[in-house]
Formats: structure tokens, C-alpha cells, sequence
């Protein structure tokens, strides 16, 4: 009986690291249903989890069947996978269906992931960039215009819909067990490229307090776009020499040398799209998230970097 | 990193190490802070730093007690002499003084960052981008801030104009004003000399993507400089209109006028 009142949530990117870590927080406390656009994963027996595409007809017969509460949007196809023009359907058009389907069936909380890739990197970016700082990113790359789209959207029904209470999470890199992204990359390889002469501060935020993040915002309904880092930061150089990776620096001027380099290299880890992120910090203020959430990140960086250090001798 | 663990291991001074310990600057658990400030590098830059400043240009300070010993504080000057060396004079002083050394975040040109290696460093020994967010987000972290209201404008400059004060903006008023920051005017003598230029290189400095390009000898001269700090001026956040504000920066730059005259007047001579 006591099962039948537990509220439904929905919670896309079922397939990452992420999502799964967001799963077994909520478990015991909600019915999930995990669904991927990319593969169907087993998540137990008492979570339905299907491979689905947000933009076919059978997307809305999950909103029929369960009666979702919330929805933990986490499937956001990242810069490094597929073509510009699929990542914009998924990302765009997908959240788009997803939240008008979320408006549809009455729901009352929707936690979207962002990036803080949205704010874009250039060289004259103050540090601590707060949440209210334009988004240049759409301006620099054509990769990441899909990322700004999706905020812009979300941002929409955010003022349209506010029953909807969406909460847009903008985290800084997202790294440790499990992750893919193309930064957890890096830091795991033994060899990672670094742009000669440039070697900009970052901040780097554990999964498992990522997920913590999450949890924490799904459950207090507060409306918004939050930047979430913890208050450390390391420039990227460093971080790769506590992580044990061998740097092999690139010509880093004129841009245009290192651009076509890495166009030619083609690394999924280090596209020529984001190799501004190498040169320039974008350094986000997470306050606003800590103290409206009462967030406190738990895991230091070096811990993480431990994380990299060790599997890399493992293996 | 081992390469700076060594060079701090190599050539720190222990007396030197302690000094910049005594200044606690909000750090992450890796020694950085959000702006790339790193308490290992900023020793070993000032030590090198230190013997340009006592042996190459035997930097007289007056009145760096001035300086208040916390909270946030502006600190303006004028601005000279193709590199900022200016900065870095002032840095030194306030940070090696024996009562309650602080280490300054300079603010530096749009420039810089752009720079490899060059503008790793500067962020690493402290210095910003000259940006109004980056400068507010530090007063409000109670730093000190040294500020050039003539930027490239005055850093520019012709030997033939040498010691004149040109536009201030407005800028460092409204920070200072709205989080209540005592402003410091300090006046430099003797950095003008350092590279005395004769032109500017326009099109050059256009088609490079700098700010200038200096017809000058391609070396620094040993010129002795006087570094003089004024009382701290402190102003209400009052709501005012922007003639009101010009003239509050007008009564900074006149202070500033001020004590280059005094710098001038006891230089005995220039090097």
C-alpha cells in the first residue's frame, strides 16, 4: 500500500553514470522510470527502463501508464557524441516534447542538466561567473548551439509553465567512476594534449556529489537556473599531473595552427570545438545553488584525482 | 607541481617564505584561487621580483603603511612605462612592508590572457583580468586592488609626455563607492624612464593584436623609482549622477598629480 503512494519520477540518460547514481539515491523513496536514447539498461526488476526516442508517438504512453510527479532530465547528448544535427533533435526538439508532455500530464518538478559550457570560453571572462552572465557560447561554436538551445527552451517554460517548478542545473566538469564525458576522458588517459603555454583554472565536481546535487534540488521545488561547483578550484595543467597523465603540449598560437591540428586529429576527447576551454578559464559561482539547497560537495579534489591516478596504474 | 615545488625548495628565502605565509588569502585545498592565484608561485615571483626591485631599480616606498591592513581597498596610480612594471613595484612594497603585509591583486589589461605562458604567470603572482566583475567580486572578498584608471592610455605613453595624467575612467569610483573601498592614490616616479619610447607603431600594434608597439631600446633601464601613497580617500555610496562621480575621480587624480610633484621634486636624479 505504502508502495502506491510513492511518487513517480521519470529520469531520462538512464544509460550514464550519472542517472544511475541519481537511480539508487531515489530508489527506495520513488517509483522510477528510466528511459535512454541511446540503449535499454537493467536497473533491477523494480524499475521499468526503456530505449526510447523523446520526438516518436509511443514517448507520451509513458506519461499515460505512470503518472510521473517529477521528471530528472539528464539526457543530454553531449558535445562529443553524434552530429551536430542528431545532437539537435535529441537535445532540443527531445526536451522540448519532454516538456511539453510535462506541462501535458501535470507535473510539478522538472530538474534539467546543463552545462557551464554555455557561458563559452574567452579570454576576457571574469571569474566566478554568476547564473545571470550571457551565454556566448552559441556565438563561438556552432557545436555547442544545441547546449544554449536547450537552456534557452527550458528557460521558456520555466517563465511559461511555472507548475512545471524547473530547476536548470549548470555543473562544472562532472568527473570520477564511471563518467565519459570528454574531461573524465583526459584526466583517465596516461597521454592528454594541453595548449602550449595555457593552463586555465578549473573546477571539477565528483559524480557522487553531482548526484547528491540532484537529489537534493529535485526534492525542494525552487525555480531557476543554478550554477553547481564546489569552492576549489586547480588549473588544468596541474589537475593532469596529480591525475599521473603525461602532457604533450600543442602550438597554442595563432589559433588557427592548433584548430586545424586538432580538426586533423579528430580526438573525441579534445575536439577542436572546445579547445578554448584548454586556453581560457570559466570559472562559475556555485553559491547561489549551496545556499538556496544547503548543498556541500563532499569529496576534495584531490580524492578525485587519486580516483585517476590509481585506475590508471591498474590498468 | 614538482617543477615549482623545486623552484620554491631552490630559491625562496625561508624569511621570505614566512612573510607571505602571514598573508592568508581564501584558497582552495590545492592553493589556488578562483582567479589562479597560487601561494607557491606568488613566493617564487616575488623572490625574483624582490631583487629587481631592491638592487635594479632601488624602489623607494613612502607611506605603504597607509595601505589599511584589511579589508578592501583600491589602490590608484598612475600608469607608465610599456610593461607593468608600475604593478609589480607597488606589489612588492605592500607585500614585503613589516607590519601587516598584504599581497595586491593587480588588474591587467584585456591583453594579457591571451599571452601563453605570460598570462598563466600573472594570474598565478596575483594579477586579473581588468574586468569590472572580477574587480567587484575581489573587493567584495576584501582584497587590494591595484587599479590603473589611465589603462593603456597611460602605460602607452611617449617619453615626451611622461608624468602627464591622461582620461581616467570612471570605473574604480563606482566599485570603490558601492563596496565602501578606501581608495589609495599612489603617485610613481621613475618607471616613465624605464623605456623611454620615441613612437608608436599603430598599424603594427593593429595587425599584432596589442595594444602598442613602442619605438624604444630593447632594454629595460635601470631607472631608481619612487612609489608615494597618499592618505586613503574614502567616499559615501551615495546615489549621485555621473558629473558628481567624475569629479570624486578628478579629486583622486589631482591627489595622484600631487604626489608624482612631490616624487619629481625629491628625485635627485633619474638613475
Amino acid at each position: 500500500m505504502a508502495n502506491e503512494q510513492k511518487p513517480h519520477i521519470l529520469v531520462t540518460g538512464a544509460a550514464g553514470a550519472l542517472a544511475q547514481q541519481v537511480i539508487n539515491r531515489l530508489r527506495d523513496n520513488y517509483h522510477l522510470v528510466a528511459v535512454d536514447f541511446r540503449e535499454q539498461v537493467y536497473l533491477g526488476d523494480d524499475i521499468p527502463s526503456y530505449c526510447i526516442d523523446f520526438n516518436k508517438r509511443v514517448f507520451e504512453d509513458l506519461f499515460r501508464r505512470y503518472h510521473f510527479d517529477g521528471v530528472i532530465h539528464l539526457g543530454r547528448i553531449m558535445s562529443s557524441q553524434l552530429t551536430p544535427m542528431r545532437r539537435y533533435n535529441a537535445n532540443v526538439l527531445g526536451t522540448q516534447k519532454l516538456l511539453d508532455l510535462s506541462h501535458k500530464y501535470g507535473i510539478h518538478r522538472v530538474v534539467i542538466l546543463s552545462t557551464y559550457h554555455v557561458y563559452g570560453a574567452i579570454a576576457y571572462n571574469p571569474a566566478l561567473i554568476d547564473e545571470e552572465a550571457p551565454l556566448k557560447s552559441a556565438g563561438l561554436s556552432m557545436d555547442l548551439v544545441d547546449s544554449v538551445e536547450l537552456e534557452n527552451l527550458a528557460n521558456i517554460y520555466l517563465w511559461r509553465y511555472p507548475d512545471l517548478n524547473i530547476s536548470i542545473l549548470r555543473p562544472c566538469n562532472i568527473v570520477g567512476p564511471g563518467v565519459r564525458n570528454s574531461m573524465s576522458q583526459l584526466l583517465a588517459s596516461k597521454r592528454a594534449p594541453v595548449m602550449a603555454g595555457f593552463s586555465p583554472m578549473m573546477q571539477f565536481i565528483h559524480i557522487d556529489d553531482m548526484a547528491d546535487a540532484i537529489v537534493l534540488a529535485y526534492g525542494q521545488p525552487r525555480r531557476g537556473v543554478f550554477n553547481v561547483a564546489p569552492d576549489d578550484w586547480v588549473s588544468y595543467q596541474h589537475a593532469l599531473t596529480l591525475c599521473g597523465c603525461t602532457r604533450i603540449p600543442l602550438p597554442s598560437v595563432p589559433p588557427i595552427l592548433p584548430r586545424s591540428l586538432l580538426r586533423l586529429l579528430n580526438l573525441r576527447s579534445f575536439p577542436s570545438y572546445l579547445m578554448d576551454f584548454f586556453k581560457y578559464p570559466v570559472v562559475i559561482d556555485g553559491h547561489t545553488f549551496r545556499e538556496t539547497f544547503g548543498f556541500r560537495p563532499q569529496r576534495p579534489l584531490r580524492e578525485i584525482f587519486r580516483y585517476y591516478r590509481e585506475t590508471k596504474h591498474t590498468l | 607541481m614538482s617543477f615549482r615545488s623545486f623552484l620554491r625548495e631552490k630559491l625562496v628565502p625561508e624569511a621570505l617564505d614566512r612573510q607571505i605565509d602571514r598573508v592568508r588569502k581564501p584558497t582552495g585545498t590545492l592553493g589556488y584561487d578562483p582567479w589562479g592565484y597560487n601561494n607557491d608561485a606568488v613566493k617564487i615571483g616575488y623572490t625574483l621580483a624582490r631583487q629587481l626591485y631592491e638592487k635594479y631599480f632601488r624602489v623607494e616606498a613612502d607611506g605603504v603603511d597607509r595601505v589599511p591592513s584589511e579589508g578592501p581597498v583600491l589602490i590608484v596610480a598612475n600608469h607608465s612605462g610599456q610593461l607593468p612594471l608600475d604593478g609589480l613595484m607597488i606589489g612588492i612594497a605592500l607585500a614585503s612592508r613589516e607590519k601587516e603585509p598584504r599581497v595586491p591583486r593587480a588588474m591587467i589589461e584585456r591583453f594579457f590572457p591571451t599571452v601563453p605562458w605570460l598570462g598563466n604567470v600573472l594570474n598565478q603572482v596575483g594579477a586579473v583580468l581588468g574586468d569590472p566583475v572580477n574587480c567587484a567580486k575581489m573587493l567584495a572578498n576584501n582584497e587590494a586592488v591595484i587599479v590603473f584608471p589611465e589603462g593603456v592610455r597611460g602605460s602607452g605613453k611617449l617619453y615626451r609626455d611622461r608624468y602627464q595624467l591622461k582620461r581616467f575612467g570612471n570605473g574604480f569610483m563606482h566599485l570603490a563607492m558601492k563596496y565602501k573601498a578606501p581608495i589609495v592614490p599612489v603617485g610613481v616616479v621613475g618607471c616613465e624612464e624605464t623605456i623611454p619610447a620615441i613612437a608608436n607603431i599603430k598599424p603594427l600594434a593593429n595587425t599584432l593584436g596589442v595594444p602598442y608597439v613602442p619605438v624604444a631600446l630593447p632594454v629595460v633601464l635601470p631607472a631608481k623609482v619612487h612609489l608615494r601613497f597618499g592618505e586613503p580617500m574614502v567616499f559615501d555610496d551615495a546615489d549621485i549622477p555621473e558629473e558628481n562621480v567624475t569629479e570624486r575621480v578628478e579629486a583622486v587624480k589631482s591627489q595622484i598629480s600631487r604626489l608624482i610633484d612631490e616624487g619629481l621634486s625629491k628625485r635627485k636624479r633619474l638613475f
